[in-house]
């Protein structure tokens, strides 16, 4: 075939501006860690504050010189690092680093395809993705320092350069970057919805598909439909700012000055924000889950218990996910009706939820479970995944959330739920395709370790700060002193430092392990978890367009794990069914 | 410290390197691949994991012991029902939580891979799948109905007999106005904040007051503009020019269009200047050049202060709007006299036990929120949209100490959307009282209208009583 005819590659068409959906996943792989090595700092930094308020750090100084004089972190740094922070994560690490490794990396080799629909599309996403790191990790570095507003960066705070240093050459920076990210995320999207529906390989009947390409597909979809609603919102910010017009200004009377601005409404904004923000959610947490499906049946040698329902509950989180976003505005003096709606729509996810959570579980249960160190993380996922989401129902319950809303219950809520889950869910799918990835295995024994460290720090991190925020602490608050009536509470600021250091320092060990393997692993074999999907029938040396000789043809799910009528406890789906076998 | 850091990155790494060394030489002796996990390392990971959950379960014990008090009582009459719903989302979570934890940590202890044994092939079962979806759909929905009701009984409408408060918010501190003897607010405009009038009230000396500030900023950014040395020396050299041709060509020097310089288009705009009104301008500049108003600016800082310049003459122009306001409906004229005796005060506000107080809450450059944790009361108060809460206190500030053991203790509101550098400190107390203890206390604050009065006429006069015998002030 036309497609494997193997022809010389120069070093900068292989591996800078690479077509090839694999290279191209390990660009994006590579940029999320070095993007999350810096947002961890960042939290690092101001954890350091938040624990031992106004005591100073030379590590501070060190790292952010003139925003930490005599190593004490200065406040509108902070508001700048709690910021970026979240942004870096949510979008660069999460949203990017996640879709962008494992959707390219898997989707053409589990439904068979030689690559993407559009190679040079996908490159041109990679691009742009670095692109708008580059500028947002370069706003660090301007005058006035960078974006300063929290991640969902509110407007006025974020329309007016009077409002906060962070407003100025910072705050344009971040609307730049992110205008490129949409970009980025928009053709990534598209490529990998018209992929998965055009070029499956014969017998790759959408109800064979594994669970990782129908959570990459719902989660494409999800990304194609609300990330124009981010950039339209950031484009109105844009002309508010920089053009006069005041879509989200209104009465304003700031520095000194009665602003000409009328009619608009900063509310509009926040509608607009998390018409893309709740679906957010989703983009960063279906993969996850897809992987973790995935890896968890394998490991435990068991079919995913219910792959119809897991389908059905993939397909209703992404539907739902539209219909929840005013559960973030319950406190915007929203109509109070308007308001029960939300209530209701954002409930109703917690039931897809708990079908796939008691499905994980049913998935383990008699199982053979080998625990290797994806099967660890993706176990820890589905804890933080229940852990966190339960506490979803109470901020989903506006007369609650009035409460706890934008405290450090919310915090502790979307850390665990979203962080931690999306986290570990990466950090399995490296442990799983990382011998498919780079041809070479990560150590196991420092995957245990790194799992162990990893787990106890995040909640050790997070969970406590649930009571934090019950007891009435405001979230982005540079110091608590100001306040009597928080002061017991404060005594576990520094507990909650202290693991989220240790847990910081223990991702060092990952590091270690992932660059040090890339060269010097022990070389992989062709199917080392002995998985059932197409891309284990791949060679371990990539070759361009993916299978040396035909497409393979699939005849069967992909979770014939342990089945009865087989001596091995794995079926790959390339095995043609038996004589009297039934499909799943 | 810097080197300490360094080194003990540097020696972190290198163990870990030696480390790594170690056990790839190990696994090659063996001959042990990566993917096969020992019987050892399953059983060691299988124990942790109920070591983790064991330790797990007992820190959120101890959390639930310590921390699980984490407001006091309701200070106020929905909180309670907030309360008692917040108890049973927390009984209920609390047993879910605990239920699939341990599930999932004791199957995964327990079912760890075994060479001899071959897993049960389980793809599906209805039955079961159809018990946790209708399970947690029963829950929810009883949680639905009572938080539903919860949320309708705290965002109903304020009784008639309901006080309203306005809560006002900027950079980085609230004020609270109340709307006093008339029971009415007057009007407020952003246009017409000022030192004197923070909140804007729309009343003639508030206007008046507007546009004396405005007049005076707009005369000296004028003359900043207008004395700045090099626009005036620019000026004075064009004229000198005009004046040089005009005496080159005589008396038909401007008749005649012929020549095509540079000077002929501004030539345009004083055409028909005589000789001696040119020298006349030159002497006024050269007037102007020696006054103690000459500045030297920037041409950015000129084009600033040009643009300032600008605003403020809109600005201006919006108050002259406001004044030319048509109020002669009735209801219109009233709002405009209501502000005069709008009771506006800082650092704290209080509330009289029992009543039913509506807050209105405004802001006056960016989002900011107003959270009363101890009320259980939060809302935003955004620039240009008023939002509106309501409640009823319960507690007095006193009786709130007995049940805190705490003598110190008040309750505060606190900003709680993020608003700049400050913000971890924009707090005003919050102090509930018996009916006759506020109304002493509000009998003493000042109004709007009468601090104005009083500065100029009698400070010493208490304004309480001055409110009473003053004359309504005529419009225009």
């Amino acid at each position: 075939m036309a497609a494997n005819a193997h022809h010389e590659e120069s070093f900068v068409s292989k591996y800078i501006f690479s077509h090839d959906h694999k290279m191209i996943s390990k660009q994006f792989l590579i940029t999320a860690v070095f993007m999350g090595i810096v947002a961890v700092m960042l939290s690092v930094f101001f954890r350091l504050q938040l624990g031992w308020p106004g005591q100073s750090f030379s590590i501070l100084e060190t790292f952010l010189g003139k925003w930490a004089p005599d190593g004490v972190l200065d406040r509108n740094a902070y508001l700048a690092l709690v910021t970026i922070h979240g942004t870096i994560m949510v979008f660069f690490v999460l949203t990017g680093g996640l879709s962008g490794t494992f959707s390219n990396l898997l989707i053409p080799l589990q439904i068979g395809a030689r690559d993407m629909a559009s190679g040079f599309l996908n490159m041109l996403s990679y691009w742009m993705f670095l692109a708008s790191s580059v500028i947002m990790i370069s706003s660090l570095f301007v005058e006035g320092g960078a974006a300063s507003g929290g991640w969902t960066v509110y407007p006025p705070l974020s329309a007016l350069p009077q409002a906060m240093p962070g407003s100025g050459m910072g705050m344009t920076l971040w609307l730049i970057s992110m205008v490129l990210f949409v970009a980025s995320s928009l053709l990534g999207g598209l490529n990998y919805i018209v992929t998965i529906i055009n070029l499956r390989t014969k017998g790759m009947k959408m109800t064979r598909l594994p669970l990782t390409i129908w959570a990459f597909l719902v989660t494409a979809i999800l990304g194609v439909l609300s990330f124009p609603v981010l950039v339209s919102a950031v484009v109105l910010l844009i002309m508010d700012r920089s053009m006069g017009t005041a879509f989200y200004l209104s009465d304003i009377h700031i520095a000194g000055e009665a602003l000409d601005v009328t009619g608009g409404s900063p509310i509009l904004y926040q509608h607009l924000f998390w018409f893309l923000g709740h679906p957010e959610v989703y983009i960063v947490l279906l993969p996850a889950l897809g992987i973790s499906s995935e890896i968890i049946s394998t490991n435990s040698r068991k079919p995913i218990f219910g792959y119809r329902a897991m389908i059905g509950s993939i397909l209703a989180i992404g539907f739902l996910s539209f219909i929840v976003w005013g559960h973030h505005m319950f406190v915007t003096g929203m109509n109070p009706f308007l308001g029960s709606v939300f209530v209701f729509t954002t409930l109703l996810i917690a039931i897809p939820s708990a079908v796939k959570a008691f499905n994980y579980i049913t998935t383990l249960w008699k199982g053979n479970i080998r625990l290797t160190p994806a099967m660890l993380f993706s176990i820890g996922l589905v804890s933080t995944f229940v852990t966190g989401g339960l506490t979803g129902i109470i901020l989903a319950d506006s007369a609650l959330d009035v409460n706890v809303h934008d405290t450090y219950f919310v915090v502790a809520h979307f850390h665990i739920v979203m962080g931690l889950s999306a986290i570990f869910g990466m950090l399995a799918g490296v442990y799983h395709w990382f011998p498919k990835m780079f041809g070479r295995m990560l150590n196991t024994k420092l995957g245990f370790a790194h799992f162990w460290l990893t787990l106890v720090c995040g909640f050790g991190t997070f969970f406590p700060m649930h009571f934090v925020g019950m007891a009435g602490a405001p979230r982005r608050y540079y110091e608590y002193s100001q306040f009597e009536f928080l002061d017991w509470v404060m005594d576990l600021q520094p507990i909650i430092s202290v693991f989220a250091i240790v847990g910081a320092i223990s991702q060092l060990i990952f590091l270690f392990n992932f660059f040090f393997s890339i060269f010097r692993g022990q070389e992989a074999s062709q199917n080392p978890w002995q998985a059932n999907t197409l891309e284990w029938t791949t060679p371990v040396e990539h070759v361009h367009g993916n299978w040396p000789g035909a497409l393979p043809e699939v005849h069967r799910w992909a979770y014939d794990y342990s089945n009865p009528n087989y001596e091995e406890d794995f079926v790959p789906q390339t095995v043609p069914l038996k004589a009297g076998e039934e499909d799943h | 410290m810097k080197l300490l850091i360094l080194l003990v990155v540097v020696v972190g790494i290198v163990a870990l390197a030696q480390l790594a060394r170690v056990y790839e030489l190990s696994a090659k002796l063996r001959k042990r691949r990566e993917e096969d996990i020992s019987h050892a390392d399953h059983r060691l990971n299988a124990s942790l994991f109920i070591v983790f959950m064991l330790v797990f379960y007992a820190s959120v014990a101890y959390l639930y012991v310590a921390y699980g008090d984490y407001l006091p009582v309701s200070a106020s009459e929905h909180g309670v029902g907030v309360d008692s719903l917040m108890n049973i989302n927390i009984i209920i979570i609390t047993v879910v939580f605990f239920l699939v934890n341990t599930l999932l940590f004791v199957f995964a202890a327990k079912y760890y891979y075994k060479k001899d044994r071959k897993a049960k092939f389980f793809p599906h079962d209805n039955k079961l799948e159809m018990i946790w979806t209708v399970i947690p759909s029963i829950v929810l929905a009883g949680l639905i109905i009572f938080g539903l009701r919860t949320w309708n009984d705290m965002t109903g409408e304020a009784s008639d007999e309901a006080m309203v408060i306005e809560i006002y918010s900027k950079q980085f501190d609230w004020t609270a106005r109340y709307p006093g003897s008339n029971a009415e607010f007057g009007l407020s405009n952003y246009n017409l904040i000022t030192s004197n009038n923070p909140l804007g009230i729309v009343t003639n000396e508030g206007i008046a007051e507007s546009l004396a500030e405005l007049d005076a900023s707009i005369e000296k950014l004028d003359n900043e503009v207008r004395y700045e040395r090099g626009v005036l020396l620019s000026q004075k050299a064009k004229y000198e020019k005009e004046l040089k041709n005009l005496k080159n060509h005589g008396g038909h020097g401007h008749a005649e269009h012929a020549e095509g310089d540079e000077a002929h288009a501004d030539e345009h705009t004083h055409h028909g200047m005589s000789e001696e009104q040119l020298l006349a301008e030159i002497a006024k500049i050269d007037e102007m050049l020696t006054s103690d108003l000459v500045s030297v600016l920037s041409e950015t800082a000129l084009e600033a202060k040009k643009d300032k310049l600008y605003r403020l003459k809109r600005h201006k122009q919006r108050v002259l709007d406001i004044e030319d306001f048509d109020f002669s409906d009735a209801q219109s004229l009233s709002a405009w006299e209501a502000g005069k005796d709008d009771k506006i005060v800082k650092g704290e506000f209080h509330l009289p036990i029992g009543k039913e107080v509506e807050f209105v809450f405004r802001s006056r450059d960016v989002i900011h929120s107003a959270y009363m944790p101890h009320f259980r009361a939060q809302m935003n108060c955004v620039p240009g949209v008023p939002t509106r809460f309501k409640m009823t206190p319960t507690i007095t500030t006193d009786s709130m100490r007995t049940i805190m053991d705490n003598p110190e203790f008040d309750y505060v509101l606190l900003c709680n959307k993020v608003c700049g550098s400050a913000h971890f400190n924009m707090q005003m107390k919050v102090i509930v009282e018996s009916q006759e203890d506020y109304d002493n206390w509000l009998n003493e604050q000042k109004t709007f209208f009468v601090e104005e009065v009083k500065e100029e006429a009698a400070p010493e006069v208490p304004a309480a009583p001055v409110v009473e015998g003053e004359p309504t002030a005529s419009i225009n």
